[in-house]
């Protein structure tokens, strides 16, 4: 599965000060967004363990209610994006797109009107001329979905993949020179059964909102802006975050019942965000320096055998995860934040080997969703955990991690990778004159 | 109705030019002091004239008598040739009336001597309140160009339709299955005007998942089914393909009664591209035969064509819209060529043999053309 464990990050940009601009009056203070929730969930294993607890320093953070129930409005602009560090909100809406256009320009274009468009709907407001009162004969510019709504909280979180610096061996934008080395294309790990259709893209776009509808209104409205220039490739939809970036509140669970991602990294850890989550000015030298403060995110679709998990024993379940399904407990512990002890867990336990110490200290921001599409045909619940990581280099994090997992861990039998993709995550859009990539086309 | 229409004339330009030739009109005989409401129709083989160009709105009387030579009829044309109302067969020497409910604004007479042509015409004038606001004449031409080409989709169907119809008569299952798309691109490059006519389409052009319980199958789907599902005629099939006829003719009769206006043809062109973007880029549309290519042409072509018509008027107001609508025409253009096949009876490859990645790629440059389509009618709406 998936190593989420635990690492979190967000956006906490805004710390920055650098760029001040919020554009959103509703905003509440940032530090209050960063409230650490729930650790992650687990599946993404790598993280995990231990490190948990020494991410939740306190002091700054906020109970995970505050923010989250208010609907407020999270600021767009900052040092880093957000939806990222930012206090996990509920629902997910991932798309991934193609660029079908060939015209740099006309790329440079969208960028700008999408990094519009976001700026207004996570500020709660209506793209363009909004949804009604405009023209009777014209389709309105925004698709009115989320009239009415507050702004949940929505994040919408911009990302590159390396198909656009480079397919089928063409530079395609004038950019090929620009590909960060850590962007590099992901290895096959075994188990893996990926589907074309559900894996990479030359963009995507991260929409995380309290509510769906809002969530769906953003990429809805960003797909059609770019009609003509990307088409979707893939999409996913969430719910029940499987990690949260707020260690003071409740743990959720994931699709198997357990709360994983415990100790994924509190978006308020600036100095572990530091070292494990945003490029460092020094990573990001030359060609590649347009990535300072940015982050790598991995996606990957991981179904989860729904059936044959609910008829496994109690005790192996636990056995698996490396931890207690009421409490989370690690093995031998009583609480689910104590340190867990990693030998006396089974070798192949999820845990173990997700955990940083494992790990050479590894550690990786979980925020991904559970999933269900329904069923499958057969009758299966088509269901599961969507992955999602960001970290400094996936060299060193998510990488790693999973060549341990993919070999060795007790879950693999109850789970199948079915959808990957690697993208870069430039850094937050600065100020209302700047946009999604600028700087990487400048 | 007669054949092809020719005629079906250029409007604007001929509008034009009839005024002038008949300049002469004008006048009333004396006669016209009958009936308040009663406008005097004087038809000659090469006049036209009326008692009155300027009547009240309101229930109008025109009282035609034929003095010249050859049969005519007389029609009644809103700006864009949308006819109001017409009567044929007015022999010479006879006298016919025509009444219609006519709105405040401006209108055109034409006698058509011999049945044939733009006939001469008179512009006159019904006064009142509500007299709409003057539009662009461009944009009355555009109209009055589009109903010409609708027209003309009508009348080429007929003969297609007409040589499908006699193979499934003859029970010749090849023959009706290589003339049965050919029989439908005129219909689907003017689908929304076509299916204006809300009794005409579920008779002709419904599919299976579309008839309301109680409701007989009838029109182009059935047969499709019949020859490419039960690989055979049937003797109602054989009816069937005359009553497809009928409802064809009636169909090419009234379409010029349909009311176009710009801003629905510019929403004209967005549902061609809506009838792609649910029927035919799916398979829905031609389940059986896999002639789904050849309809989605026909309707891009039909949507291209409402385009080119107002682009005059668009690239005025939106250059970038135009801009951007001339590329995406292109692009689609260019996708829908790389699945001809000059192999097959209606020139494309069937289309259960085109890939699901194939296929997301006319579904991407569907939405690509549509939605800056969906921006013609405000360009057009806009336009003063």
């Amino acid at each position: 599965m998936t190593h989420d464990d635990d690492t979190s990050t967000e956006n906490t940009a805004t710390e920055s000060g650098e760029d001040t601009q919020t554009t959103e009056g509703r905003a509440p203070s940032r530090r209050s967004l960063l409230g650490w929730g729930g650790a992650g969930l687990a599946i993404g294993a790598v993280a995990a363990g231990g490190t948990a607890a020494a991410l939740r320093t306190a002091g700054d953070t906020q109970p995970a209610g505050s923010d989250a129930t208010a609907g407020s409005a999270i600021a767009f602009h900052g040092r880093h994006q957000a939806g990222i560090a930012s206090a996990v909100q509920d629902r997910l809406h991932f798309a991934a797109f193609d660029v079908t256009t060939d015209d740099r320009d006309e790329l440079i274009a969208l960028l700008k009107e999408w990094t519009k468009a976001a700026a207004r709907m996570t500020a709660g407001d209506a793209v363009g001329d909004g949804a009604v009162g405009g023209l009777a004969e014209a389709p309105p510019d925004d698709t009115g979905e989320a009239l009415g709504l507050p702004p949940s909280r929505l994040t919408l979180t911009f990302g590159i993949g390396p198909t656009l610096f480079e397919k089928d061996g063409k530079d395609r934008f004038g950019i090929k020179a620009r590909r960060p080395e850590a962007l590099i294309e992901l290895p096959q790990f075994p188990g893996d059964n990926l589907d074309k259709a559900r894996s990479g893209g030359d963009l995507c776009v991260q929409a995380c909102a309290d509510d769906p509808q809002v969530a769906v209104h953003a990429i809805r409205n960003l797909a059609r802006i770019g009609f003509g220039k990307v088409a979707i490739r893939w999409s996913q939809l969430g719910f029940g975050k499987t990690s949260s970036t707020t260690p003071d509140a409740q743990t959720p669970r994931n699709m198997f019942g357990f709360k994983d991602g415990t100790h994924n990294l509190a978006g308020t850890d600036t100095a572990a965000l530091d070292k494990h989550v945003w490029v460092a000015d020094g990573d990001a030298k030359g060609k590649e320096s347009w990535m300072a403060g940015g982050s790598y995110l991995v996606a990957r679709r991981i179904r989860m055998h729904i059936e044959t998990w609910d008829r496994t024993s109690l005790q192996e379940q636990e056995d698996i995860f490396g931890r207690n399904k009421g409490e989370g407990a690690p093995v031998g512990k009583k609480n689910e934040r104590d340190t867990p002890h990693l030998k006396s867990m089974l070798p192949t336990a999820h845990v173990r080997l997700a955990h940083p110490d494992s790990n050479g200290g590894v550690r990786i921001l979980r925020r991904g969703y559970s999933f269900t599409d329904g069923t499958d045909g057969l009758g299966r619940l088509d269901a599961g955990l969507f992955f999602l990581a960001y970290q400094r280099d996936v060299r060193q994090g998510f990488v790693p991690l999973q060549k341990r997992l993919a070999a060795n861990d007790a879950l693999n039998e109850y789970i199948q990778h079915v959808g990957s993709a690697l993208f870069a995550v430039p850094p937050g859009v600065r100020n209302a004159d700047d946009w999604w990539g600028r700087a990487l086309f400048a | 109705m007669r054949a092809l229409r020719p005629a079906a004339v250029a409007a604007i330009a001929a509008a034009t030019a009839v005024t002038a030739v008949s300049g002469c009109a004008a006048k009333n005989d004396g006669k016209g002091s009958g009936d308040k409401g009663t406008v005097e129709v004087t038809a000659t083989d090469t006049s036209c004239e009326l008692s009155a160009k300027e009547f009240p709105a309101g229930h109008v009387r025109f009282a035609v008598q034929n003095k010249g030579s050859k049969v005519t009829e007389v029609y009644v044309y809103a700006p864009g040739d949308r006819i109001v109302t017409e009567r044929e067969n007015i022999g010479p020497g006879t006298r016919a009336e025509i009444t219609a409910e006519v709105k405040a604004g401006s209108y055109e007479i034409a006698c058509k001597p011999g049945m044939k042509g733009d006939g001469i015409r008179q512009k006159v004038t019904a006064s009142g309140k509500g007299a709409g606001a003057k539009r662009d004449p461009k944009l009355d031409a555009a109209v009055a160009a589009y109903r010409k080409y609708v027209q003309e989709q009508a009348d080429q169907t007929l003969p297609a339709a007409q040589k499908f119809a006699d193979a499934v008569k003859d029970g010749d299952v090849a023959t009706a299955k290589k003339t049965y798309a050919l029989s439908r691109v005129g219909w689907e490059r003017t689908e929304p005007v076509a299916e204006s006519f809300g009794d005409i389409d579920p008779k002709v052009d419904v599919r299976a998942d579309g008839l309301e319980k109680g409701q007989k199958w009838t029109g182009w789907h059935k047969l499709e089914k019949s020859l490419w599902e039960e690989k055979k005629i049937s003797g109602d099939d054989k009816k069937l393909s005359d009553q497809l006829i009928t409802d064809l003719k009636d169909w090419q009769k009234r379409v010029g009664k349909a009311e176009i206006t710009p801003t629905s043809m510019a929403n004209g062109a967005k549902e061609l591209l809506d009838e792609v973007a649910t029927g035919k880029v799916t398979g829905e549309e031609e389940r059986y035969s896999h002639t789904d290519l050849l309809d989605f042409h026909a309707n891009v072509e039909g949507a291209e064509k409402a385009y080119a018509l107002l682009k005059p008027v668009v690239a005025k107001n939106d250059a970038a819209l135009a801009k951007e609508l001339d590329k995406q025409f292109k692009v689609i253009g260019e996708l829908l060529d790389e699945h001809r096949d000059s192999g097959s009876a209606d020139g494309f490859a069937a289309y259960d043999t085109v890939s699901k990645s194939e296929r997301k790629k006319l579904s991407d440059g569907v939405n690509a053309l549509a939605e800056p389509l969906s921006k013609l009618a405000a360009a057009v709406a806009t336009a003063k």
